[in-house]
């Protein structure tokens, strides 16, 4: 645990800046002005060096050595355990897996609690805004069970309609899949009634949490879902590194996933048993360097303090938003009352990529596209967006830039 | 005229007016310009079978046969797009199915500023190369098997 005395009162962003190398960066003769941080997250100069420590002074595989490299090397990687236990304040150690992203958990769960519980005619419910990784895997398995995916409608302004939600679900409804905090849009969805009047059904529940792990609080028994994945990489940690959290009751009792070593508990050609949590499903050698890795990441946004970096990108959301909006003929896109971080628009007889292609030259670094969740667009009635996604270590002479690259581009394209 | 030029010559023109321009800005602002001059083609044109597959923008592309050489029209709902298609007609349109299956369009990383580009997915750039050539490959086929028939 991070001792509160250590937790800064306030947030210094060029202290902060000064702790990500690739911000020294330019691009195309400009200093880069990074936007996309909704895809990634940079990497603070601790991340990168605890990754190069582990190649440099103790690379070992985990678990089960016994001399001192694969002693040291299974400590770090079992201390990002425990901090990712504090991190979203998971009962137990046991109920974090390491996985290798989002879409992996959601795969493994899909995999697994899928294929087990999931049986012709039943529903399972996803929103209209959810990641095409959180609509495929369970496309895939409703087409191999004859289970019926039913969608939860949004209005025009980003947001869940809780009632047609609740209209969905019935006996019927084994599991509700739901993002917390939309890649497009940024709405923040109300997780604890859709949880809440999901359990009265007896439906399982799993949060998308790619977007949300890094700006919000999360707390996973208060929130009381039962799987929540998220990926590293967008919470200023390593590539390749993601979390599945589950239930510990039904972790026990799910299939495992993948075969090989390191998930077993004895094996012979009549019979295998499984290892215990989380090991059942940390088949093969894991990401060891990425997953050690990704503690320095949580303890640097510990350290900086959640809140100090939420109220930190209210602000340039605040202050983007206020000055986007007067720009003519620019329309946001996603106007939901509770949202974070993520600024989507479109500029009217504008297409985005040509707006995103002439932004790189000013050194700005934004997405342009669908942001795959093309059943959004879809209802929406546009083919994509332009996307701003911020992070602790933006600034507002940054959104700025972005305003005079707009008006430039407008001015070239038109 | 541009049909006595080889694919190679039209490629070294492009290359010198590019050698022309200083910033990122110029080079893009001569190829919207491109892209704002390439002529429409016809709604009717405009159908799944000629769309080529690109991440972001719309593309149509069409290629006629006729006397032994491909030509090319195409359109797209982006501007940047537009104009990368209207280099790439001017380059392979009006040769034989041979030439431009063959065209090694060095052109492209020569002007420096689609090397990137040309590897991600996002711009299409590949996609339209490839269906270019698959026209110029599929004519080529058809005009040897007619010549077989005859």
């Amino acid at each position: 645990m991070i001792e509160s005395a250590t937790i800064q009162k306030s947030m210094d962003v060029n202290a902060i800046r000064l702790q990500f190398p690739i911000l020294k960066r330019r691009v195309k003769g400009k200093p880069l002005v990074y936007f996309d941080n909704a895809a990634t997250t940079q990497k603070p100069q601790v991340v990168i060096d605890a990754i190069t420590n582990y190649y440099t002074n103790y690379n070992a595989n985990i678990h089960r050595g016994i001399h001192t490299l694969a002693e040291e090397a299974t400590l770090a990687f079992e201390n990002t355990r425990d901090a990712v236990q504090q991190f979203i304040n998971a009962e137990s150690r046991e109920q974090i897996i390491f996985t290798r992203g989002t879409t992996d958990g959601i795969n493994l769960v899909a995999y697994t609690w899928g294929r087990q519980n999931i049986k012709a005619g039943d529903e399972i419910i996803i929103s209209t805004m959810e990641h095409h990784s959180n609509i495929v895997p369970w496309q895939l398995l409703c087409e191999e069970k004859g289970a019926i995916l039913k969608i939860i409608p949004i209005t025009i302004k980003g947001e869940l309609l809780i009632d047609k939600y609740e209209n969905l679900l019935s006996s019927k409804t084994k599991l509700v899949s739901i993002v917390h905090v939309s890649n497009a849009l940024g709405t923040v969805n109300p997780l604890k009634q859709i949880i809440n009047t999901a359990h009265k059904t007896g439906a399982v529940v799993l949060i998308d949490g790619a977007q949300s792990t890094v700006h919000l609080d999360i707390d996973v028994q208060e929130m009381d879902c039962d799987f929540f994945v998220f990926s590293a990489h967008k919470l200023y940690g390593p590539t390749g590194v993601g979390v599945l959290y589950g239930r510990k009751q039904l972790l026990e009792t799910m299939p495992p996933f993948i075969g090989g070593g390191e998930m077993i508990k004895e094996v012979s050609f009549e019979k295998t048993t499984y290892n215990d949590l989380p090991y059942k499903y940390e088949a093969g050698t894991p990401n060891i360097a990425d997953v050690i890795a990704f503690k320095s990441a949580l303890d640097f946004i510990d350290q900086t303090g959640k809140g100090n970096i939420r109220n930190h990108e209210n602000e340039i959301l605040e202050y983007a938003t206020s000055q986007l909006e007067q720009i003519d003929g620019l329309q946001i896109i996603g106007k939901a009352k509770e949202k974070i971080s993520v600024l989507s628009f479109i500029i009217e007889k504008l297409h985005p990529q040509d707006v995103g292609i002439l932004l790189d030259t000013a050194g700005i670094a934004v997405r342009t596209g669908h942001h795959c969740a093309q059943p959004l667009m879809h209802r929406l009635g546009i083919p994509g967006t332009i996307r701003a996604s911020f992070a602790m270590y933006n600034t507002k002479e940054e959104i700025d830039i972005l305003i005079t690259g707009l008006h430039k581009a407008i001015k070239m394209l038109s | 005229m541009t049909d006595h030029k080889t694919i190679e010559a039209i490629e070294n023109e492009i290359v010198e007016e590019f050698s022309l321009f200083d910033s990122w800005e110029e080079k893009y602002e001569y190829i919207i310009d491109l892209g704002k001059k390439l002529n429409a083609i016809e709604d009717k044109y405009k159908i799944d079978q000629n769309r080529v597959r690109g991440c972001q923008s719309t593309v149509y592309l069409v290629a006629d046969f006729n006397d032994g050489k491909v030509f090319f029209r195409a359109e797209s709902d982006a501007l940047i797009v537009k104009g990368l298609i209207s280099m790439l007609i001017r380059v392979l349109s009006g040769h034989t199915p041979n030439e431009i299956a063959e065209a090694k369009l060095e052109f492209i990383a020569e002007i420096g500023m689609f090397t990137h580009l040309a590897q991600t997915r996002s711009n299409g750039l590949l996609a339209m190369i490839k269906q270019m050539k698959n026209y110029a490959i599929g004519y080529k086929i058809k005009s040897e098997t007619s010549l077989i028939k005859s």
